[in-house]
């Protein structure tokens, strides 16, 4: 265990200096990896833990994003601010959804395809809102100062953006470790034995939406000042539903390490072809890369590529474990 | 309010809901067999689209006659998707069938863009400007062929799947699958000749719609979603309630245009799709499942 802290805490030193030698074009690579792992976590704590599937989680990014701007641009509400008012916003919404989906046994596909038609709805609605920009959307005025959560440079949204994701990381390796955690993948593997052994699935399937759509959010105001620009269907759109979810179902999903190893196999990916596709009029590419991928993961590695990466590493950081499980197997032998 | 006005709306809803009602038979077939939702189904259709459209303008032959080819070729395609990725998740959780079918989806929609860019098209066929006055109701001829043609074709899927024997396979599949097993029927087989004739179905519901809306490569997301609405009205796996269904919807959708902007309509049907999966999740006529 020791050493699996060294390897961590090297690690994370490692990538704090990593803007001491960084150039800016490749921290804002850093810095959509970061992003997307934080979001792709965030919606792992639904989907990830509880199982019930979300293809509408560009709805509380979106929310996020909308509502921290809103206010920062009519009421002068500095976004670090803004955002939480967002996360409380999308909590509501998460909140409303599962009573409608848990309440009324909407399970599986059902659920999915809720969740697809509550994004859709406010994304049309946000396209017909005069106060939210309507088709055009909203651009941000460009005014640095650490209030206003705007910076030159990308060396601050580095640092936020890896806040980001160790907090979310932090705050799921919490939950895993509670109650609440547990009950969730009780939930996951089998909700009707789950309520049969009086665990309270409602309230916690309740708990874990309410829980993912504020953690979303947070990463709109991130995402809204990060970009300076904000569109209904790019914000809310089914499009960036499957891209937030692609990546922990790469990593691993249910784990903490996925989101953030599928987020640093796909974001550079996506960033790169990007850069040099798009110019050659190949924009489509990488999300056909993308989704290949996840198929192949999907169909030969259902539990992520996180599985393949932990036996690997595990003799090296846990030779305790190792050599545990070797003794069992001797003594299994005679 | 103008009646004629309102009768208008109701007929073009119902001809555009024979469409909508082909699109949601295929989704409805590949669910009753496998029970697996395709939520690639949208931009098979797109790709149906494309293909009547390049033999459009490279052949100059009509969508009309070129529909059986643009089936076929779409038959492949949801062939090959079966044979490939589907039947290797047939026994995966629901939950994880969704995402192998959304990634054939974005990987379909993103080689369109690719190949083909994201302008809109729409290619000026023969017909497609074409109209027709019945006393005072206005009727496009491209629209009305289209509902007429997917009638046709809806009623040929229930004929092929009740007389032929491949259909009765199929239907044998669909009520029992361990049962078809154990009387010799190839499973795998029939999946993938499943997946294909419900990918066939909306490849052809593409082609008779290209006359009818600018086509591109983002187009797909909303068909899958408008089927998916179709299809849980009508009750997953009934296909009767699935040609109903996009009926129903259709008009809706028409007379939404009543009292919302054309761009709102959507949030009626999703609107009406929430109320029924809330109230009536086995559908307005209760599929046999």
């Amino acid at each position: 265990m020791t050493r699996l802290y060294l390897f961590l805490a090297v690690l994370f030193a490692v990538l704090m200096a990593l803007p001491l030698v960084l150039g800016n074009y490749v921290l804002g690579i850093f810095v959509m990896v970061y992003f997307w792992a934080y979001v792709g976590q965030s919606w792992n704590v639904l989907t990830g833990y509880t199982g019930h599937i979300s293809l509408g989680h560009a709805l509380y990014l979106g929310v996020g994003a909308y509502a921290t701007t809103y206010f920062a641009q009519n009421f002068g509400l500095s976004p670090w601010i803004g955002m939480f008012l967002g996360g409380f916003i999308a909590s509501a919404i998460g909140l409303f959804l599962g009573f409608l989906g848990f309440r009324f046994g909407m399970r599986g596909v059902y659920f999915v395809i809720l969740t697809i038609a509550f994004a859709e709805i406010t994304r049309l609605i946000v396209s017909h809102m005069e106060a939210l920009g309507s088709f055009t959307g909203i651009f941000l005025d460009f005014d640095p100062s650490f209030l206003h959560f705007q910076f030159r440079g990308n060396v601050p949204y580095y640092y936020i953006s890896f806040g980001f994701m160790v907090v979310s990381m932090v705050v799921v390796r919490t939950i895993e470790r509670s109650r609440l955690g547990r009950f969730m993948v009780a939930i996951r593997e089998n909700e009707e034995a789950a309520q049969a052994l009086g665990v309270n699935t409602f309230k916690y399937n309740m708990l874990a939406i309410a829980i993912s759509a504020y953690m979303t959010a947070l990463a709109g105001a991130f995402y809204a000042n990060y970009i300076f620009y904000l569109h209904p269907n790019s914000m809310f759109g089914m499009a960036t539903s499957i891209e937030l979810i692609l990546r922990p179902i790469v990593g691993g999903l249910g784990t903490i390490f996925g989101p953030v190893l599928g987020s640093f196999i796909l974001s550079p990916l996506s960033e790169i072809s990007r850069a040099y596709f798009s110019k050659g009029g190949l924009e489509g590419l990488h999300l056909i890369l993308y989704g290949v991928v996840a198929i192949l993961v999907v169909l030969f590695m259902p539990k992520g590529v996180i599985v393949y990466v932990t036996k690997m590493l595990n003799p090296i950081l846990k030779p305790e474990t190792a050599r545990q499980g070797k003794r069992g197997d001797d003594a299994d032998g005679r | 309010m103008d009646p004629h006005y309102l009768l208008q709306l109701a007929i073009q809803g119902i001809l555009l809901g024979g469409l909508y009602g082909l699109i949601a038979v295929g989704l409805s077939l590949i669910f009753g067999v496998m029970g697996i939702i395709n939520f690639a189904h949208g931009q098979m259709m797109v790709m149906g689209m494309y293909v009547s459209y390049w033999i459009f303008v490279l052949l100059g032959i009509d969508p009309y006659l070129s529909l059986i080819v643009v089936a076929a070729v779409i038959f492949v395609l949801g062939y090959l998707v079966q044979a490939t990725v589907v039947n290797r998740i047939l026994d995966y959780p629901e939950a994880m069938q969704v995402l192998p079918l959304v990634a054939v989806g974005l990987v379909l929609e993103n080689t369109a863009l690719l190949l083909w860019g994201p302008d809109y098209r729409s290619p000026q066929t023969a017909l497609s400007l074409e109209t027709l006055w019945i006393g005072p109701v206005m009727i496009d001829v491209s629209r009305l062929i289209a509902f007429v043609l997917a009638i046709l074709i809806t009623t040929g899927i229930f004929v092929f799947l009740k007389k032929t024997r491949t259909g009765k396979r199929i239907r044998a599949a669909s009520d029992n699958r361990m049962g078809a097993i154990l009387v010799g029927i190839n499973v795998n087989r029939i999946n993938n000749a499943s997946f294909g004739l419900g990918a066939a179905a909306t490849g052809a519901a593409g082609a008779l719609l290209l006359p009818l809306m600018p086509l591109s490569p983002h187009m797909g997301h909303d068909f899958t979603l408008t089927a998916f609405i179709v299809v849980i009205l009508g009750g997953m796996g009934n296909l009767i309630g699935a040609l109903a269904g996009g009926l129903i919807l259709g008009v809706a959708e028409s007379l939404s245009a009543l009292f919302l902007p054309a761009t709102l309509k959507q949030v009626v049907s999703f609107s009406i799709l929430i109320i029924i999966m809330l109230f009536r999740p086995q559908g307005l006529f209760a599929g046999k499942k």
